[in-house]
């Protein structure tokens, strides 16, 4: 971080130093953001949008997964499993229960977050190796539940779900639903990164940089470790329910390891412990495909596409570019996108000296 | 009571936990060795099959002429990947060796599909008589073959450490790096060596599974069962590899017994030892023989 603010950018109050937004242009830079998203849906077409709606819906998941691992320092291989928990969780709320889908999303949190104390409460005691082996215990514990409690998912055959409505106002299209992500990605964000703020946030860093000196601090381990596993369940299971109320559809098989492979693979490609970075992973994530789609499609009905089969084994090729771009990040950019743009963006404000 | 099936069952058990626990060996292997934790065993397996499958259909090779080619692609494929992968993340945190290793096995997975498709395919028969009897019970041949690969693999590795050089050199690295270099022993070498032993072994698993069963995808779960077996095990204990897997081929087998019999749960044999696996972390976190770390500031 320090190696990349540029001579002269100094702070003179605490104020400044915790101040999310620190300069006028990044202000600007987000008023702007935030218009042009919100102009969105008269300029983008419908597939475009629902890129977008992913994105946001990757994002938030995203987020909590780095708050666990990027903050706290915790693995875990789990996180679509708590996904899933909240798109159930919020469909099963308004099916059995009645209760309006605009509340339904955040007590679909509450119901991950609980699950993941759960499952975090093991988690208080292990670390590292042990941890990421619990956390792949807990997404196949997990899977199988959601094949079994026909009450709670509908069983095989997945749960329909109701579109998001308030008042008398129906989201149940990418130009109104992308408003609700909107929404929740500006709310959750700016939560994280106040959180990140606080006495509890800074607790959480210094559990993963060394946790034996924060014992000494007197920070509880087990109390931080098992409270970050309940925050990243509540981003999980606000994703989730979004998710589910955007594609009007739950399917059991949906939650797999190789989903929760792809949330860590957001975080590592994002940049570990920033919350920017979140965003940018999901949104690589969700792009790397269309980018192996629209490859595949420039070599369709070549001599390449018929030699290698390329068309019929797209979802192959899909998953093979999700791996090599974890490896190829951890190799060549491990600290991810976050710290490529923060590089990017003092090069031009130091620009045309470096230093 | 069923008792013969029960019988079957644990027989079957015992069978299928001595894969598991010739897999976890070769884990712990890498474990112990470079500090790895390998979420790519599975694929091991699961490349080391389709080549030699590969090797017996399409170049109609003799099968020990496939296998022996087999184990000499694996040993190369196993050192490259330590080299070219997990060599620059020495000193990265666990976090990002976990990462590369899933990323692998995502990888090779994918490219496994990519080029052999997505059904299980079979091996060509090696043995002539298929069943024999063995106390009254009809026990496939080839699964005598893999309980007797499996021990013998288990009889190679304890005299691989306790006798050979390599192996020696092998437990003085993973006893302590230091010392070990400062003995003259080359510590890159016995990485990338343990690599490619424990590929070479997850592949000759993986190719009689695969003769029992057929070439698929589904080899590449061996990976995941092999965490509850370390667990049970302790990560860094190479007999405790070996009862763990057979706990955990046990259990898993005696669950679909009871799930038969009583629970009708379904899907118990696939997700018991995940239960087990979550039980042992919260009695005793670092498994039945694993080091208790103790840590001092």
């Amino acid at each position: 971080m320090s190696a990349t603010t540029p001579s002269g950018d100094f702070r003179t109050s605490y104020r400044e130093d915790m101040t999310i937004f620190p300069t006028r242009n990044s202000r600007i830079a987000l008023w702007a953001g935030l218009a042009l998203l919100l102009a969105s849906p008269l300029l983008l077409g419908r597939y475009e949008l629902g890129l977008l709606i992913n994105i946001g819906i990757m994002g938030i998941a995203a987020l909590g997964l780095n708050i666990l691992v990027g903050f706290t320092g915790q693995i875990s291989i789990g996180h679509a499993a708590f996904f899933g928990f909240g798109a159930f969780a919020s469909a099963w709320l308004h099916e059995g229960w009645h209760i309006p889908v605009a509340f339904c999303i955040p007590l679909a949190g509450l119901m991950t977050a609980l699950v993941g104390l759960v499952f975090g409460a093991p988690a208080a005691r292990l670390k590292g190796l042990y941890l990421a082996i619990a956390t792949l215990a807990a997404q196949f514990i997990l899977e199988d539940f959601f094949a079994r409690a026909q009450w709670f998912t509908g069983g095989v055959a997945g749960r329909i779900t109701e579109p998001f409505a308030l008042g008398g106002w129906v989201a149940d299209r990418e130009e109104t639903y992308l408003y609700v992500v909107v929404a929740y990605v500006v709310v959750m964000f700016l939560g994280a990164a106040n959180l990140m703020r606080t006495r509890d946030g800074r607790a959480l860093v210094a559990v993963r940089d060394h946790y034996l000196s924060a014992e000494v601090m007197g920070i509880n381990l087990a109390y931080y470790r098992t409270l970050s596993f309940g925050i990243a369940s509540f981003y999980a299971g606000i994703g989730g329910a979004l998710y589910a109320h955007y594609l009007l559809f739950v399917s059991v098989e949906a939650f797999n390891i190789l989903f929760s492979i792809q949330f860590l693979g957001m975080v590592i490609i994002g940049g570990l412990g920033s919350i920017m970075g979140s965003l940018m992973g999901a949104a690589f994530m969700v792009l790397l495909p269309e980018v192996v789609q629209a490859g595949a499609d420039l070599l369709a009905g070549g001599a390449i596409d018929r030699a290698l089969k390329l068309g019929a084994s797209i979802s192959f090729l899909r998953e093979m570019a999700v791996g090599a771009a974890i490896i190829l990040f951890l190799l060549f950019e491990p600290d991810g996108l976050a710290h490529r743009w923060r590089l990017i963006k003092a090069y031009w404000k130091l620009y045309p000296y470096s230093h | 009571m069923d008792w013969t099936l029960l019988l079957q069952l644990t027989l079957n058990g015992l069978i299928v936990g001595a894969l598991y626990g010739v897999v976890a060996m070769s884990f712990v292997l890498i474990y112990k060795a470079s500090q790895v934790v390998n979420f790519a065993q599975g694929e091991f397996l699961l490349v080391g099959a389709w080549v030699c499958w590969w090797m017996l259909t399409e170049w109609q090779l003799p099968f020990w002429m496939g296998f022996l080619f087999t184990l000499a692609f694996m040993t190369i494929f196993g050192m490259v990947l330590q080299v070219m992968v997990l060599r620059p993340l020495i000193g990265e945190p666990v976090i990002s060796v976990i990462m590369a290793t899933i990323g692998l096995g995502i990888f090779f997975q994918a490219l496994m599909k990519w080029i052999f498709g997505v059904f299980a395919k079979p091996f060509p028969p090696i043995f002539t008589t298929e069943q024999v009897s063995l106390l009254g019970l009809q026990v496939q041949t080839v699964y005598l073959m893999s309980l007797g690969i499996s021990i013998l693999i288990m009889a190679g590795f304890a005299w691989f450490f306790t006798v050979s050089k390599h192996g020696l050199a092998m437990r003085a690295t993973a006893f302590d790096q230091q010392v070990a270099q400062s003995l003259g022993i080359s510590v890159p070498k016995v990485f990338a060596m343990s690599w490619a032993i424990s590929a070479v072994v997850s592949a000759v698993a993986g190719v009689v599974v695969g003769v029992v069963n057929g070439v698929s995808s589904a080899l590449s779960f061996y990976g995941i069962k092999v965490f509850p077996a370390v667990i049970v095990g302790g990560l860094d204990s190479v007999v405790g590899a070996v009862l763990g897997g057979l706990i955990v081929g046990l259990l898993e087998n005696w669950a679909q017994y009871l799930d038969a019999g009583w629970l009708n749960w379904g899907n118990m044999y696939t997700v018991a030892p995940f239960y087990a696996l979550i039980l042992i972390l919260l009695v005793k976190p670092y498994g039945l023989f694993g080091t208790r770390n103790i840590e001092r500031v």
